[in-house]
């Protein structure tokens, strides 16, 4: 494994760890407060207990999230140094920003977690708030970061160099608002319908359970808004990426020619060699459609563009199929329960429903990392698009398998002994 | 006196946003190094008390120790943001202790709340203690290490060798020497000090454990004073620089002088039994140290080749992370006195309600 592959397995693998947690530490921090709220407002000490569990568990995982975090920071200039050195000085302003808001986010954690009997509950429910909006604003700021990574704005270059920077438009570039949507609403989705999958599971068992009712409905009422607004979304996105980085448009719909009234194409695999898209089901004039709104529009293939400019194909394309599909699940389930909720007040009753809720459970995190590998492998070889590549941005300290073994094994550790931490609290509440 | 005003007029926007890196820095010595010197006695715990001893240190950590590790985060952010260039050097020629040291912050943090939070089975809670003692022991010798190997100035000559040299030459001994080794257990003695320290105040009026931390911090006293001397006597050789700093400088009189005042001062408060005066001391002398040492390479980032202003980003970047950070203050300070306000002298409260 050369040096480059192994510093980018190791990026992945981190970034791919931490997303979880920190889509969960977006995410519970609301549906804690959500719960505090009802018990405060009710008196029904069922919300008191789902709250007080719900935020023991989240305790680990936020733990997990922040060192993990800690990791990505440094190895940002451990694996990328020259990436950083050059990138620093422009997205340098939203990590700092990013800092302030994981500092609010710790403090009243602290305060929510230890607090319960030393502050009146107003402030204890205020905390929690504030929990819940630094997480959401630290995603922010990390996410214009990347952003900035597929759409830098706000550097000129002259001959290989900085000319001049302009960090305001860097934070502001033309991906910043679109991500930043896309990724919120991924953690909302993510967590509330696996915190909702996992009760319909047992509600399947223990139909009579009002801690679980009370938990599957507080948990939908969070995901499923959240899970039917995505694929809009995620539209955005897409037309975003058509217009700034029409290779990885190519890449992620495996259009290898340039044609008008271009096919939506669902499912298949890129044949890099042949230059076409194998076995997938064809949607005429789909995708002109989608990207840029117009059944005609002109969508320019990957043979438009120098082959050592290509990402690689397999996994974007199928990472975007898998994120779709996953999405579109997601949505559907999510309006399912919209409607049973609406006409009959009571979703616990249809088997199937809670049935459909428990195999979705997954379905979020794993688009999440299906949607991660469409941005970061689709701008390959790029690290900044158009500007520098990974090749040149990469760490000249060689045998960087080594660490990355490291990590791998701790990375694996861990969430062995997460998952398995997580279940035997679930099992405490059955 | 010359060299004073020459000081003053050379400090322009790189030089305030250096002294407020190593602001976060000492509040992540104060703050969070209480918490690794926490685990060193965790690990230590020993007689009859000893459950009582962890868990007070359990009691003291656990509300607060996220928000005293963003601190470190703190420090990273301002070090690729506003100097670049220092950023790529260390993490280039340190990237074998930064990733020990981030293995560490790994194990200590999750060993902490799987212990917490994790099955109550007396067995299990006590391998991960270990777990989270033995990293929280580890850790601040691997950051005591490089800022020894930064001071001593191998950092910069090893990456201007970069290709030109053998990979043990350039990625271990800046490193793996005895100078910088001696700054690492310098640091956990220091850690150690101040946690046994902070444990007094926190122990509240339950006597006996008071006493016990008393003592250990009267021994860390010991340990700190030893490995200063040892460390001290390497870096004739090792950072002639930074000795020629530390003990030639103009100023560097005025900083030994307090920092001998506060370190007295501590033993004495401790002996006296005075736990908030020793506790105030303790962390005047960390601080005192801290700052010596970032004086003593001014104005060198890396010394002896990566300076300040070199390293610096174009001041639009400098300009907006100050506004930043002003802004950053303004939220930031008053949530931190709420939460310290908020479990100030937790331990023994708890206690109380438990009664
Ligand atoms: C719950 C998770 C989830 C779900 C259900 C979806 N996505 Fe997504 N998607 C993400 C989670 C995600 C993500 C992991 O959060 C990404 C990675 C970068 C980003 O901004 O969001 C992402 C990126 C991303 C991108 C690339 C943006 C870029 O490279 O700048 C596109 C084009 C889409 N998504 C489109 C969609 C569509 C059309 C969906 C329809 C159902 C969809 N996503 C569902
Ligand atoms: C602010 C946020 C992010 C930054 C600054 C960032 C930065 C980077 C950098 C520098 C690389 C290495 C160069 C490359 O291979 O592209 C990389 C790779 C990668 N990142 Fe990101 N990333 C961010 C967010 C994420 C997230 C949240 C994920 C997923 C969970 C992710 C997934 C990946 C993957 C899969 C790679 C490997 C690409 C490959 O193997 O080709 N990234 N990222
Ligand atoms: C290169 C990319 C990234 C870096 C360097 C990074 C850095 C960090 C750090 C240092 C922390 C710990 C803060 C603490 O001590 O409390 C953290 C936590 C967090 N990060 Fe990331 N992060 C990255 C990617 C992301 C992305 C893409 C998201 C978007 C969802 C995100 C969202 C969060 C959240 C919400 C937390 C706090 C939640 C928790 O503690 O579990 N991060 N991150």
């Amino acid at each position: 494994m050369s040096d480059l592959l192994a510093a980018r397995t190791q990026m992945a693998l981190s970034l791919g760890f931490h997303i979880v947690f920190a889509e969960i530490g977006i995410a519970m921090p609301l549906l804690m407060v959500l719960a505090e709220w009802r018990w405060r407002r009710t008196g029904d000490e069922v919300f008191l207990r789902l709250a007080k569990r719900w935020a023991k568990g989240s305790a680990i995982l936020f733990a997990v999230g922040a060192v993990s975090g800690t990791v990505l920071s440094f190895e940002l200039g451990l694996l990328w140094p020259h990436f950083m050195q050059f990138a620093g000085p422009i997205i340098g302003l939203p990590f700092s920003l990013e800092g302030f808001a994981f500092f609010t986010e710790a403090i009243f954690l602290g305060v929510y977690l230890y607090g319960w009997n030393r502050i009146s509950p107003r402030a204890h429910l205020t905390a929690g708030l504030l929990v819940a909006m630094s997480g959401a604003a630290s995603a922010i700021f990390v996410v214009m970061v990347n952003a900035w990574m597929n759409t830098p704005t706000g550097v000129t270059m002259s001959g290989g160099q900085i000319a001049s920077i302009d960090p305001i438009a860097g934070m502001l570039n033309p991906s910043s608002f679109q991500q930043s949507l896309h990724m919120l609403l991924a953690a909302y989705a993510a967590t509330g319908l696996a915190v909702a999958g996992i009760h319909a599971a047992i509600l399947l068992r223990k139909p009579d359970s009002r801690f679980h009712r009370r938990a599957l409905t507080l948990a939908l009422m969070m995901g499923t808004p959240a899970a039917i607004l995505q694929p809009i979304s995620g539209d955005v996105s897409a037309r975003t990426v058509a217009i700034w980085q029409p290779t990885k448009l190519a890449a992620l719909e495996g259009q290898f020619a340039t044609e008008r009234g271009a096919p939506l194409r669902i499912g298949g695999w890129p044949d890099v060699d042949a230059q076409r898209t194998r076995f997938a089901l064809e949607v005429p004039r789909g995708l002109s459609l989608l990207a840029f709104h117009d059944i005609d529009a002109e969508v320019k293939g990957l043979a438009a563009f120098p082959r050592e400019n290509w990402p690689p194909l397999p996994p974007v394309h199928v990472g975007f199929q898998l994120m779709v599909g996953l999405g579109t699940a997601m949505a559907l389930v999510s309006l399912w329960a919209a409607v049973v909720m609406a006409r009959t007040g009571d979703v616990m009753r249809h088997r199937w429903l809670l049935r459909a809720l428990a195999i979705v459970t997954p379905f979020g995190f794993i688009a999440t990392e299906a949607g991660w590998t469409v941005t970061e492998v689709g701008r390959q070889p790029w690290v900044v698009q158009g500007i520098l590549r990974t090749a040149d941005a990469v760490t000249p300290m060689p045998g960087l398998i080594v660490p990355m073994l490291a990590f791998a094994a701790l990375y694996i550790g861990l969430s062995a002994i997460v998952v398995r931490l997580i279940m035997t609290m679930v099992r405490e509440t059955m | 006196m010359s060299s004073a005003s020459a000081f003053f007029s050379s400090i322009g926007l790189p030089e305030i946003i250096a002294g407020i890196m190593v602001l976060a820095l000492n509040a992540y010595v104060l703050m969070g190094g209480a918490d690794y010197g926490g685990g060193l006695w965790d690990l230590l715990a020993s007689g009859p008390r000893r459950d009582a001893q962890r868990d007070l240190i359990a009691k003291s950590i656990a509300p607060i120790w996220e928000a005293n590790h963003v601190w470190l985060i703190v420090v990273v952010v301002l070090m690729f943001t506003a100097f670049p260039l220092a950023f790529s050097t260390l993490a280039i020629v340190l990237h074998i202790p930064i990733t020990l040291m981030l293995i560490g912050i790994v194990l200590r943090g999750s060993a902490f709340v799987f212990r917490s939070y994790g099955s109550s089975e007396r067995r299990t809670r006590r391998r991960w203690g270990v777990a989270f003692a033995s990293a929280s022991t580890v850790t601040p010798i691997v950051l005591g290490v490089i800022i020894g190997s930064v001071a001593s100035g191998d950092v910069a000559t090893a990456s201007g060798r970069i290709g030109a040299a053998r990979f043990t030459e350039i990625f271990v001994s800046p490193w793996l020497a005895p100078f910088p080794i001696a700054v690492g257990l310098f640091a956990l003695a220091l850690f150690a000090f101040l946690a046994a320290v902070y444990l007094t105040v926190e122990a509240g009026d339950d006597a006996a454990l008071r006493d016990d931390f008393r003592a250990r911090a009267l021994a860390a006293a010991l340990a700190v004073a030893f490995f200063a001397a040892v460390a001290l006597f390497l870096s004739r050789r090792a950072a002639p620089r930074v000795i020629e700093g530390v003990v030639g400088g103009s100023w560097a009189w005025l900083l030994h002088l307090c920092t001998a005042i506060s370190a007295v001062t501590a033993i004495l408060a401790l002996w006296g039994r005075n736990f908030r005066l020793a506790r105030l001391a303790a962390a005047a002398q960390i601080t005192l140290i801290l700052w010596g040492w970032a004086v003593s390479q001014y104005p060198f980032i890396v010394p002896m080749t990566v300076s300040i202003r070199q390293a610096s980003a174009p001041s639009v970047t400098l300009t907006l992370l100050l506004i930043g950070l002003g802004g950053g203050a303004l939220v930031l300070i008053p949530s931190l006195r709420y939460l310290l306000r908020t479990f100030a002298g937790r331990a023994a409260e708890a206690k109380e309600s438990s009664s």
